[in-house]
């Protein structure tokens, strides 16, 4: 974004055999192409500072107005006009348009991220009361009232149940999503399109009309017990059409020319796929799965269904009410107690975080191509290369 | 596909024929049949929720779409003012979804410095994984309260002369506090990173040739977004919008934390009191049996059809604009 260019209205180079005027070395004067603009700096910082001050006069001396969000939408008009305003000193119209435009997107850009960043700053400022108590891991709130103060009771029900409901779903959908990504992008038959448009569409299903499917089968019909597995039925209804289509993505972008040179040796179609597609896919798969886990790990509304509701630690998912993260967050959210809705953050925050261990995981093992060989895989085969090398040495060849 | 016909003398054309293995077979077999399994799932939804609403369709026909009352004690119930409900939350939602996100996305493919882009988009894919009881508690604590003077404000200022925006105390805070307008902003910061990545991703595809002509003949780099970019991810922003809404359509917790249920077909959408599909599910699931149950099944299954059409129809929009093409060495 910093290159310099020499910029010379006549070149240096020896005058033209002929000419009688003698060579004028001129001055070179560099231009910077791209880069912070000087101007654009000034002025947005020249047009912020002018709408605060005018905003804070007509804001909070001449109108008899209170409130912070109004201050800022006062202040962001002001900012805007001033900056066109300004703009409009060195600028022809369609320039104005420009930065104002730009102005405009950089703002919705910048509230998207005060968003996320909002978010998370609150929910672990709220949380943060429960968290630092050591009893909110180990211990849960079944003996305790709603009113118990923080250093009693505590979330362990919820972890074992999340971690119970997400493990079941992981064992139940990933092999079919994984299947049919490989139906999709390898065996490629009549039926793929139909498949791929019904995972879209699947995708898009309401997650609460998950969990009114599963209670209507496996409650209604079939006349079982709301239980943890049916909330972990619920969730890989949420889970196969992300873990399907991330996939199908990794196993598109495996080269071509892998698939052609293995079944250029003689290899079958199951060979391929197996030795060659699905290892070199295998840090997308990977993705695919973690993204999935940490799409549903927070669902609410089918667990809310089919889950039951209970206080108590049920480690047997396929008997009895059993609570999860989410749910225990919901529940405690209701009740109009400062220590509930404490701990209602606090489950919120331990919610947040695994998300986003799960996206760390996801982006790392992501981030590489496929078929790309990390550094501690590159050094450990030069170290078996080494090895077997140095073997013949050693024991003298017969 | 691996065994070939023997070669026979030179003068007959060969025939090439493929005899799959008895593991080739298995392998196709397999995955064909997951394939088929999901198809199935799908199906099962809509046949299941079906059967569970039945009761409820039988005993109400067509007036289970243009009843607003919710008795089952009394036999009269439909989802007309929910079905009301949800799609004034939905419209509210993109109204805070598009313009934000439409711009979010400009930013991130145009504006924002090569350096920052990664980030911006794992930013907007973790936002979008963000659960939703967080987005709720954070509706319920803090953008409640922040919308309430808004709301509030342009109530006072703005009623008199357009009579949707009248509430009937607007004095009073507390007509404010559980309405479709708060309910939809909230919902709108939820679907803002699903309408960003779409848009963003159908705004990176637009060709460089055509973005390096138009600055080459002298455009802004806004009068090269308006000429080439947009026109370019037509489809995405129309998808994008379309997907939005039908996760804004089946938002359920948001909605239920921050409402107070109320029947009928309200024209003031600052006023507290609505109901939406999703929500009125989650708060009567529990107090519900018999015919009442039957009814919130066929809430349900109007709610899939529903989504199910705005989403399909968005996909597609966006599928249009994609490319399939796969990497080749």
């Amino acid at each position: 974004m910093s290159t310099v260019l020499d910029q010379e209205t006549a070149p240096t180079r020896p005058p033209a055999p002929g000419s009688a005027e003698p060579a004028v070395r001129r001055e070179v004067r560099r231009v910077r192409i791209g880069g912070p603009d000087p101007e654009l700096v000034s002025h947005v910082v020249g047009s912020a500072a002018g709408a605060l001050a005018l905003s804070w006069m007509v804001y909070e001396q001449l109108v008899p107005m209170t409130g912070a969000i109004g201050f800022w939408l006062c202040w962001y008009v002001a900012f805007l006009a001033l900056f066109a305003a300004m703009s409009a000193t060195s600028l022809d119209r369609v320039g104005v348009t420009d930065r104002v435009v730009g102005a405009l997107v950089t703002t919705a850009g910048l509230v998207l991220v005060a968003c996320l960043v909002g978010i998370v700053v609150f929910t672990f400022l709220r949380g943060k009361d429960a968290l630092s108590h050591l009893n909110f891991y180990t211990q849960t709130t079944a003996f305790i009232g709603p009113e118990a103060p923080l250093d009693q009771g505590g979330i362990v029900a919820a972890m074992v149940g999340t971690l119970e409901q997400v493990a079941i779903s992981v064992v139940l959908s990933v092999p079919l999503a994984i299947a049919t990504a490989v139906y999709l992008s390898e065996v490629r038959g009549r039926l793929a399109r139909l498949v791929r448009t019904v995972v879209e569409a699947m995708s898009a299903v309401p997650t609460i009309v998950a969990g009114l499917f599963i209670y209507s089968m496996l409650i209604l019909k079939f006349g079982q017990e709301r239980s943890g597995f049916a909330a972990s039925l619920a969730l890989c209804i949420s889970m196969i059409p992300v873990v399907c289509t991330t996939a199908e993505v990794v196993l598109r972008l495996v080269p071509n020319g892998l698939r052609e040179a293995s079944l250029a040796l003689g290899t079958t179609h199951w060979q391929t796929v197996r030795r060659v597609v699905l290892p070199t896919a295998r840090p997308g798969l990977v993705t695919a799965v973690l993204l999935g886990v940490a799409r549903v790990i927070g669902e609410t509304s089918p667990v809310l269904l089919v889950a039951g509701s209970t206080i108590e630690l049920n480690a047997d998912p396929m008997h009895g009410p059993m609570l999860s993260l989410p749910l225990f967050a919901f529940t405690q959210m209701k009740m109009p107690l400062d220590t509930a809705i404490a701990r209602a953050f606090g489950s919120c925050v331990v919610l947040l975080v695994l998300v986003v261990v799960l996206f760390a995981l996801a982006r790392i093992l992501g981030g590489r191509p496929p078929g790309h060989v990390s550094r501690r895989t590159l050094r450990r085969r030069a170290q078996q290369r080494q090895a077997r090398a140095r073997r013949p040495e050693s024991e003298p060849a017969r | 596909m691996s065994a070939v016909a023997p070669a026979r003398p030179s003068a007959v054309r060969r025939t090439l024929t493929t005899r799959p293995t008895a593991q080739d077979v298995g392998f196709v077999a397999a995955a064909r049949s997951a394939a088929v399994s999901t198809l199935v799932i799908m199906g099962l939804i809509g046949i299941f929720l079906l059967i569970g609403a039945w009761p409820a369709l039988h005993s109400q026909g067509w007036h289970f779409l243009t009843t607003t009352e919710w008795l089952p004690e009394t036999g009269t119930f439909g989802i007309a003012s929910l079905l009301w409900g949800t799609i004034l939350v939905g419209l509210f939602a993109l109204c805070v979804a598009v313009p934000l996100g439409f711009g979010a996305a400009l930013f991130i493919s145009e504006y924002a410095p090569r350096s920052l882009k990664g980030p911006l988009v794992t930013l907007v894919d973790l936002m979008a994984a963000v659960p939703s009881i967080v987005y709720a508690m954070w509706a319920l604590f803090f953008l409640q309260a922040h919308m309430l003077t808004i709301a509030q404000w342009l109530s006072v200022h703005f009623g008199p002369m357009l009579p949707f925006l009248r509430v009937q105390t607007p004095d009073s805070p507390s007509s404010y506090t559980s309405s479709a307008f708060i309910a939809g902003v909230a919902v709108g910061v939820v679907v803002l990173p699903t309408v960003t990545s779409i848009m963003r991703e159908v705004f990176a595809q637009a060709p460089i040739g055509e973005r390096e002509g138009a600055i080459a003949l002298g455009a802004t780099h806004c009068g090269m977004i308006r000429t080439v970019v947009i026109p370019f991810g037509r489809a995405g922003i129309v998808g994008g919008i379309m997907l939005g809404l039908g996760r804004a359509l089946g938002e359920t917790i948001v909605v239920y934390a921050i409402i107070s249920p109320a029947f009928g077909l309200t024209t003031r959408p600052l006023q507290s009191g609505t109901n939406t599909i999703a929500s009125h599910i989650a708060s009567r699931y529990s107090e519900s049996n018999g015919v009442a149950l039957s009814g919130l099944l066929g809430a349900g299954l109007v709610l899939f059809l529903f989504t199910l059409v705005v989403n399909t129809l968005a996909g597609v929009v966006v599928s249009r604009s994609r490319s399939g093409a796969s990497t080749e060495i």
